[in-house]
């Protein structure tokens, strides 16, 4: 694994469960900053589930745990010093289905500054300007910024989304199948924007879509799924990184058998 | 080799389906049908009875009291036709339509105390009622009461108009000449006229022992304080358990139990509540209910303050889970792009999680107010009273509410009351529909909004 550049987020032997259940077995992915890092793999192999754990977002899930650490500039965000809440706002996060607020556009995106304290509207109206600008939705919406989030199209709803995550700030910015309830032209336009971010922010996507890992990633995490049929009767199943490497590395000379089987489409 | 029906078998099967889906369909219409009926009757059947003719004697004719027409008269002129014909009950007058205290107390109290804040004439201020002469008891009356007051006493208690017989509607319609036959073979000297029972002076006049002058006016006014109360006091109690259940409390043994405990509280009978609310709000809580501890005397735990909180305990289980289920309904999603936000667990749930269940929360709350006002059992046990003449005048006042207001008129056995309960029961809808139109507009509101 070649790394150029600082880290922004290491994952360091972690293992993460629901309940007694092992979802993901020991997974340990450093992160690069201002790099676009994608996480592939089969429906089920703990993808998603590594991704959430970076942002604690697993801890809203009552007997979810995480073992290991998940290291940003130093700290163990697993430490309990550490509160999730700062750790959600430095590291944003943006869904597979677009969430936005049942607000105005322009609440939408002031919501993150609000909750730190900001309501003078000025300030506010600034910050929602920039961010919008940045997710590439201001001409757009500028002159309708009352209307409501909900009334715009699908890809604009996920754009808006982005600005929302953008205005309050974060390092990282976390995205779960973002393209996945798009169509092609929406799904065009958000990774131009991610390649467009991806100069100011560190950006961690998962994906199902392996042409999309290939066209936005510079790196790239393969997981796949182990079995253990070895107690009678009860099949058990887990997630386990498989490969990480630069994304052309990986996708042009895949090390490991079960990563070429899967980006040649022949399981997945 | 297929194990599925040929085809003529498949046709033949197929019109056996088709028949008896169209089976089920007639018997779920019928069902409709005759629930829309049931409704409908029972509607008409109260609306029949509050309005029709009436058989109404005069006791003096107006014409012998004054040479002029009973509603030209000024103050003065009515007050002396009052002195005339029933110089006796001018004090009564008094105490029922000026006093401002309990009416145990009214004669032993000198005027300035009893009348308080009326218009009282020089020098009687410190005089008991029982002291003054008639001169300054109609000086009184005068100066106190409206024209209208007057001329109402005057109609009342010198006219003395009596209703001796009434008919529903529909008999009125379709059955009128025997009626006139009747009347004028029973009641010589009565007059026959339409009459509707619901009225202005039906919804202003305080109750009374004379079907033709009662109104529900402090029913209609303890109801609204009832309400008030139990509002006051439920909804930000339920809200709140609701919120600590739904977003705070850990899914474990012991709250699951309590969640279910709420669940069965709800279909708990009310005349259970209303005995609990005997036992501790008008009996234990005394001192406090009756208001003894803030210095109203005179009076026992049997007050509105009690009928609210009684009301209160009755609707908190419904308004829970209410608000529990509108707050289950907020999407995840929202929940989760607000904690992404780098939002804390209050924020999210005041920022996020309560405006999206608002509509709920108040269609919920709406419809259990409207329980509140019907609910009959838990007043009763309670000890509502059945006879008030005064407006309730605060939280530590003796009530009476609609629904006892009904229940105790429909209990009479004179005819007439049946119809003012009729009158009663219309209202009582009225308002109940009232509440429940408030609670779609809301809804609708608010849910137009967020799309």
């Amino acid at each position: 694994m070649t790394q150029n550049g600082n880290l922004a987020v290491e994952i360091r032997g972690v293992n993460i469960y629901y309940g007694p259940k092992l979802a993901v077995k020991d997974v340990n992915i450093p992160i690069a900053e201002r790099k676009i890092t994608a996480f592939i793999g089969p429906s089920g192999c703990g993808k998603s589930t590594v991704l959430r754990a970076i942002n604690r977002m697993n801890d809203l899930i009552p007997d979810a745990r995480v073992e290991g650490e998940i290291v940003y500039h130093g700290q163990n965000l697993y430490d309990p010093k550490v509160d999730a809440v700062e750790v959600r706002r430095r590291i944003g996060m943006v869904f597979q289905k677009p969430n936005p607020f049942p607000k105005s556009i322009f609440e939408n995106v002031a919501y993150g500054p609000r909750l730190l304290g900001i309501n003078n509207r000025e300030k506010l109206a600034v910050i929602v300007e920039q961010s919008l600008r940045q997710a590439a939705l201001w001409d757009e919406v500028k002159d309708d910024l009352k209307k409501s989030g909900l009334a715009l199209s699908g890809g604009q709803q996920q754009r808006l989304c982005i600005a929302r995550a953008l205005a309050v700030e974060p390092d990282v910015i976390l995205m779960d199948e973002p393209c996945s309830a798009l169509d092609p032209i929406a799904t065009q336009k958000i990774e131009e924007l991610m390649r467009e971010l991806v100069q100011h922010y560190t950006i961690v996507i998962v994906t199902h879509n392996m042409q999309q890992a290939t066209r936005t990633s510079d790196h790239t995490a393969f997981f796949s799924i182990r079995k253990d049929e070895s107690q009678a009767g009860r099949e058990i199943r887990w997630g386990e990184l498989i490969e990480f490497a630069p994304t052309n590395a990986l996708f042009e000379s895949p090390q490991q058998q079960e990563t070429a089987d899967y980006i040649s489409g022949r399981f997945g | 080799m297929s194990y599925l029906p040929d085809e003529w078998l498949f046709k033949n099967r197929l019109l056996q389906r088709q028949r008896r889906g169209k089976l089920y369909r007639l018997f779920f219409f019928a069902s409709l049908v005759l629930a829309v009926v049931a409704l409908v009757t029972l509607l008409l059947n109260v609306l029949n009875e509050t309005v029709g003719l009436i058989a109404v004697r005069y006791e003096i004719a107006p014409e012998t009291i004054s040479d002029q027409p009973i509603d030209q008269l000024d103050n003065v002129r009515l007050a002396a036709i009052l002195q005339e014909y029933a110089p006796r009950k001018l004090k009564v007058f008094v105490r029922d339509h000026l006093s401002v205290v309990d009416p145990s107390l009214f004669t032993s109290l000198p005027l300035s105390q009893a009348l308080e804040g009326r218009n009282i004439p020089a020098g009687a201020e410190t005089s008991t009622i029982s002291d003054i002469s008639d001169e300054v008891v109609l000086e009184l009356l005068t100066r106190n009461l409206s024209t209208d007051q007057l001329r109402e006493l005057v109609l009342t208690e010198v006219v003395g108009l009596e209703v001796l017989e009434s008919w529903p509607a529909t008999e009125s319609l379709f059955n009128r000449a025997a009626i006139e036959e009747r009347v004028a073979a029973e009641y010589p000297d009565a007059e026959l006229q339409t009459h509707s029972w619901i009225n202005s002076t039906f919804l202003s006049s305080p109750m009374s022992s004379v079907p033709a002058q009662a109104g529900i006016r402090t029913a209609l006014l303890g109801s609204l304080w009832m309400l008030a109360i139990t509002m006051a006091v439920a909804f930000p109690l339920g809200l709140g358990a609701a919120i600590y259940l739904q977003e705070y409390s850990s899914d474990n043994f012991f709250n699951r139990l309590i969640d279910t405990n709420i669940r069965n509280l709800a279909g708990v009978p009310s005349i259970i509540y209303g005995m609990l609310g005997l036992a501790i709000f008008v009996r234990a809580l005394e001192p406090i209910t009756s208001g003894s501890t803030f210095g109203v005397m005179d009076s026992n735990g049997r007050t509105i303050l009690s009928a609210g909180l009684t009301m209160a305990l009755l609707i908190l289980p419904i308004l829970i889970i209410n608000a529990q289920e509108a707050l289950r309904a907020v999407p995840r999603s929202l929940r989760e792009a607000s904690y992404g936000l780098g939002a804390t667990q209050w924020q999210t749930i005041w920022n996020t999680v309560l405006p999206a269940a608002i509509p709920g929360i108040l269609t919920g709350t709406i419809l259990a107010m409207s329980r509140a006002v019907g609910e009959t059992a838990p007043l009763i046990v309670i000890g509502a009273s059945t006879f008030i003449v005064f407006d309730p005048n605060g939280p530590f006042s003796k009530f009476t509410a609609l629904p006892i207001q009904i229940y105790q008129w429909t209990a009479r056995p004179q005819d007439q009351f049946r119809d003012i309960a009729a009158a009663a029961i219309v209202i009582l809808l009225v308002l109940l529909l009232t509440l429940n139109a408030a609670a779609i507009i809301l809804r609708n509101r608010y849910s137009g909004k967020l799309a």
